[in-house]
């Protein structure tokens, strides 16, 4: 599968189709794997990478589920493209950086993918819409079941999966989640909250992973203790959590409509000014802007299908799609300008919000249904 | 002696001069052939040793030839206790049994537990019991030659090679 194709269209997890993702947009579960008899990738010689992506290559093109999918080295592709890759979370940042002797392997529809020479010789991940770790754990598991017969994972019985890092022994898996939680911050309980999580074990971090920061009210939760627990035991403890988290953010929203809905219906109507008439918008500022616009979706604020539109304009506004849009690098100020253009277009035929059924109907207001693509 | 990255007997020795100081790795013949040692031209053994990928941020950069005061290295991969203090990282799976002391020390405090309840490998426990079969196999065998009784070597040399061409492993 060529790059273009892979990219063409949005993944289902991307958008939210069929499930629930108001709150938790995706659940992603990831597993390290490695090779016994080889060194591990940061201190194998270029050779060495070489040939242990010679061995994990065709074991994972074989797969069922790879039948049709996308398989580059990354030294391959370019920069934007890798870029575009990380952006739409098939590879992290550190295999992005990564060249020589490294490799993307993704299903054709972008459930799952697998990093060939990332920090472990595999990473491989599977990614689900809302919040179903379950799910996408037993997808993955199951590859992983048909790659350990071909590969020789290195494990031991004490141990279990060896990583190149302690932090990722025992399981090696990471489950984490994406959450949407506009609510907690304008109410201002967002640290309170996150501290709590953090409080029992779970990382939060910002919209890329390790050490980046929260744009657009978007948060990760996942785990950090690998050894010592099973899988089931750390997806359990995880998926009560971000449910707890996710009522909490329910709440929340609920809570403000009743003290205060001229200031949610200020925001979301700000909001809504700036990105339909803004000529020059960077990344960040979109980004918190189409937060809240997905908040008023999920308030009912705006017409069915805008949450939708909202989880597209999410991706499609990042730099690196970007210039995959106009066919060539842009510079930061050409960014601003194209992002704009694009955000308006898509809103061209979005009425204002209309905050009146909410609000409007005496002092009990109902909870507004969740537009209809939710 | 035994082979720096597979711990069979070791029957090619090399020694090289890297950046003036003398470094010295011991191979088994498929471990030579492998890495290239028979040919000239294709092996460096400053490469084997130094590691690292130009034009990536090398998670280490170790020029050290002996470690200093008898630290320890990795066998099978030539990590060093050094590389590992200052990475936390490892250098293969292997390093995890060469450092299994200071393991224990930087896994206090990291996870919830210290033993692995997870996921076990599928196929793997046969495959462990085989192994551990053909290490007591071999071990005898070098006994056997060692005393030079060679009627039960070969015995079990057929032995070993029996559940080796059953496996598919070579060499």
């Amino acid at each position: 599968m060529r790059f273009s194709t892979l990219i063409k269209y949005p993944a289902d997890w991307m958008t939210g189709s069929n499930a629930d993702n108001s709150v938790v947009l995706t659940s992603r579960i990831r597993l390290a794997r490695n090779l016994r008899n080889e060194p591990f990738p940061g201190w194998a010689t270029r050779e060495q990478r070489a040939a242990t992506l010679a061995e994990l290559r065709p074991a994972v093109e074989a797969l069922p589920s790879m039948k049709d999918g996308f398989s580059q080295e990354l030294s391959d592709l370019n920069s934007v493209q890798k870029q575009v890759l990380v952006e739409r979370h098939l590879i992290s940042r550190e295999h992005a950086a990564r060249g020589d002797g490294s490799a993307a392997v993704i299903e054709r529809r972008q459930m799952f993918s697998l990093m060939l020479n990332e920090e472990d010789h595999l990473r491989m991940q599977a990614i689900r819409p809302g919040l179903d770790l379950r799910d996408a754990y037993d997808g993955l598991s199951q590859l992983d079941d048909e790659l350990a017969q071909s590969l020789p994972y290195a494990f031991d019985p004490k141990l279990g999966y060896l990583t190149t890092c302690p932090t990722n022994l025992g399981t090696g898996l990471r489950a984490s989640a994406m959450l949407h939680l506009p609510g907690l911050v304008l109410s201002d309980q967002i640290g309170q909250v996150l501290q709590a999580v953090n409080k029992i074990g779970l990382a939060v971090r910002g919209l890329y992973g390790e050490g980046t920061e929260s744009l657009g009210n978007l948060y990760q939760i996942s785990n950090q203790s690998t050894l010592g627990e099973s899988e089931d035991t750390i997806i359990r403890r995880l998926e009560r959590v971000i449910s707890q988290v996710a009522q909490h953010e329910r709440n929340a929203r609920e809570k403000l409509l009743e003290d205060d809905p001229d200031m949610v219906m200020d925001k979301i109507g700000r909001a809504y000014g700036v990105l339909r008439h803004a000529w020059v918008i960077d990344s960040k500022e979109a980004l918190n802007h189409v937060s809240l616009l997905r908040l008023g979706a999920d308030l009912g604020f705006f017409e069915a299908g805008t949450m939708r539109l909202s989880d597209a304009l999410l991706m499609d506004i990042q730099p690196a799609h970007l210039q995959l849009h106009s066919g060539r690098k842009l510079s930061a100020e050409e960014r601003d300008a194209i992002r704009a253009e694009i955000i308006r277009s898509r809103l061209h035929s979005l009425s204002p919000p209309d905050i009146r059924p909410i609000t409007r109907n005496g002092d009990s207001p109902n909870t507004p249904e969740p537009s209809g693509d939710a | 002696m035994v082979c720096d990255f597979c711990e069979k007997k070791a029957s090619v020795f090399l020694t090289q001069l890297v950046e003036g100081q003398m470094k010295k790795v011991c191979l088994c013949e498929s471990c030579a052939k492998e890495r290239g040692v028979t040919d000239p031209t294709g092996f460096s053994l400053a490469d084997m040793i130094i590691g690292g990928v130009p034009g990536h941020k090398a998670v280490v950069t170790q020029t050290h030839t002996t470690p200093p005061g008898g630290a320890k290295q990795c066998p099978a991969c030539g990590f060093t206790l050094e590389d590992l203090r200052r990475v936390r990282r490892f250098g293969c799976s292997e390093c995890y049994r060469t450092f299994s002391e200071e393991l224990t020390g930087i896994l206090r405090g990291m996870h919830k537990g210290g033993v692995h309840v997870g996921k076990v490998p599928k196929g793997l426990m046969e495959q462990q019991v085989r192994d551990q079969r053909l290490e007591e196999l071999r071990t005898r065998l070098d006994q056997a030659v060692t005393s030079e009784n060679y009627e039960e070597a070969a015995g079990l040399r057929d032995e070993i090679r029996q559940i080796e061409i059953h496996t598919g492993i070579t060499g």
